[in-house]
């Protein structure tokens, strides 16, 4: 008895996992294969078209080759107006996303319920693409760089919100007790205590943001909410693919420059 | 440059006293400099825009009017709602499973430490190829080629997944440390050996986490693929905003900051369980 209790615990050949830890491990496999496999059935995927898909990519990209080099002329302004959307709807972030920031950080907030609603706009804001804020935008404002540039600042609130008050939350209370002891105000404590830990970490996270914003805002003229994506959706309506090929490069263009420029200031920064 | 002085407009200075709060630009003239910069082109920006006041003025009462309609949500047509949002999910679930897979190859070929000069590039530049388009302009060329539905909204995502993991996979090998790899190598491993008991132990957690953290960027985007015709919820929402179905856009639209809402909390929670 003994000796097959020492055995089991100290067997000859050693193993990393124990015969349970095995097995709940290849529960796991088993398990994420059947979702993955019961999420593709379901989806009743018409497995023939794949047999005529590179027939149709080749198609495709023969219709887009060669580029249509002249229809540059149309495109600096569109290219123009998708900057501008992204670049005004950060600023219209920052000035959103900053108070609700405060309201959303633990340490900052008045009390739960305030707490609640500041996390409850976020989640919301971040919930829903900028496509679809942009779809309500354009039903309100109807088509044009206005309902973009709100779509934009709705869809970044949550997101640049949540990485700020998560950043208020962290910060080192000796600073701000320093200066709660001086008999500052609230406001003062705001300014002097809370933002110079913080503004790191916000100029980092709205330039970041704007970076993502640029290439969110090539696509919002899919629903009418300006920028380069107006031209983009039209031309592949009309199946102008050489068109399309020169849209495509100048969105490649302008999203790598904005990833470099983002890149470049936040390294200086940091 | 463009970011930085944009960035520096909303907290403009205070005037100097004895002592001042630490600058990001020390140098005023630059500070200020930078600060003008950003406010001309906010102007040049603000005037090119070309907004028409009158359409905005007329289009109020209409936003009013699309509120009013909002509300309440209508759920009648629940089993299209859940229709929906079950495609979703599916597509997301499908679409991270497959980009996980996917991944990995391209992963380890994106590592400059593993692999020759030229297949690092390449795979890099597939890597800024991909990220640089939206996932809407991908899809449009997934239904071009597979035709509306699910599947291209499965294969959009799947390319984008398979982008996102793959780059940090890449990032996290060639962060490694050099002594391990060093080490294995020493030893006569094969390239096989090397990725079992070198790489793979040091890379699981993180790649598990970044996958699960796709999986809830994947239930986001799948609500969205849909408007290009790619499946999903995304489809039915848009639909009912060119019906002006307006209480079935907003009960929809609740679904989805819940589902969402949902995704989030359990990849926080597995990533949670992860560390």
């Amino acid at each position: 008895m003994t000796d097959i209790k020492h055995a089991k615990k100290y067997p000859e050949i050693w193993q990393r996992f124990s015969p349970r830890e095995t097995l709940i491990r290849y529960v796991w496999y088993v398990s994420i294969v059947g979702i993955a496999v019961w999420s593709v059935s379901n989806l009743e995927i018409p497995w023939f078209y794949f047999l005529d898909a590179h027939v149709q990519a080749g198609d495709l990209l023969t219709r887009m080759w060669p580029p249509e080099w002249s229809y540059i002329d149309n495109l600096a302004g569109a290219l123009l107006e998708t900057v501008h959307i992204a670049t005004i709807g950060t600023v219209v972030t920052v000035v959103f996303s900053f108070p609700l920031a405060f309201l959303a950080a633990r340490n900052t907030t008045y009390n739960k319920v305030t707490w609640l609603i500041g996390r409850l706009i976020l989640v919301t804001s971040r919930s829903v693409n900028t496509v679809i804020w942009g779809l309500l935008f354009v039903a309100i404002f109807g088509p044009g760089a206005l309902a973009g540039i709100w779509a934009i600042a709705l869809r970044s609130i949550g997101f640049t919100g949540k990485l700020i008050a998560e950043a208020i939350e962290e910060i080192d209370q000796g600073p701000v007790e320093a200066i709660e002891s001086t008999g500052a105000s609230r406001l003062q404590v705001l300014w002097f205590g809370i933002l110079p830990q913080v503004l790191p970490v916000i100029y980092g996270t709205v330039i970041y943001r704007w970076d993502i914003n640029i290439r969110e805002s090539t696509v919002l003229g899919f629903v009418g909410a300006g920028g380069i994506g107006i031209l983009l959706y039209s031309s592949v309506n009309q199946f102008l693919w050489q068109e399309v090929s020169v849209i495509l490069l100048s969105v490649f263009v302008i999203v790598v420059i904005s990833e470099f420029i983002s890149a470049a200031a936040r390294e200086r920064i940091s | 440059m463009t970011a930085t002085h944009q960035n520096s407009a909303p907290e403009a200075p205070q005037a100097p006293r004895e002592w001042h709060t630490i600058k990001l630009i020390e140098n005023p003239t630059y500070r200020y400099g930078l600060i003008a910069l950003a406010m001309v082109y906010f102007a040049f920006a603000l005037s090119t825009l070309d907004v028409d006041w009158s359409r905005i003025y007329t289009g109020l009462p209409r936003a009013g009017d699309i509120f009013v309609r909002m509300v309440p949500p209508d759920f009648s047509r629940w089993s299209l709602l859940l229709r929906g949002i079950l495609e979703s999910v599916q597509i997301a679930l499908a679409a991270s499973f497959f980009g996980m897979i996917l991944a990995i190859p391209l992963g380890l070929c994106g590592a400059r430490n593993l692999v020759p000069r030229p297949i690092y590039l390449v795979a890099r530049t597939l890597f800024v190829l991909t990220r640089s388009f939206h996932e809407i302009i991908i899809a449009i060329f997934f239904v071009k080629i597979f035709g509306f539905g699910p599947l291209a909204g499965v294969l959009t995502l799947i390319v984008a997944s398979t982008n996102f993991i793959a780059k940090m996979l890449a990032e996290d090998i060639e962060n490694m440390p050099a002594g391990q790899l060093e080490a294995i190598r020493a030893t006569g491993a094969s390239f096989p050996k090397l990725l079992i008991y070198c790489i793979s132990p040091q890379a699981l957690p993180r790649y598990l986490g970044v996958s699960i953290y796709r999986l809830d960027a994947n239930i986001r985007h799948s609500t969205v693929v849909g408007i290009v015709g790619a499946g999903g919820i995304g489809q039915v929402l848009a639909a009912t905003f060119t019906r002006y179905d307006y209480d079935f856009s907003l009960a929809i639209l609740i679904c989805i900051v819940g589902l969402v809402f949902i995704g989030e909390f359990f990849s926080n929670w597995v990533r949670g369980r992860l560390r």
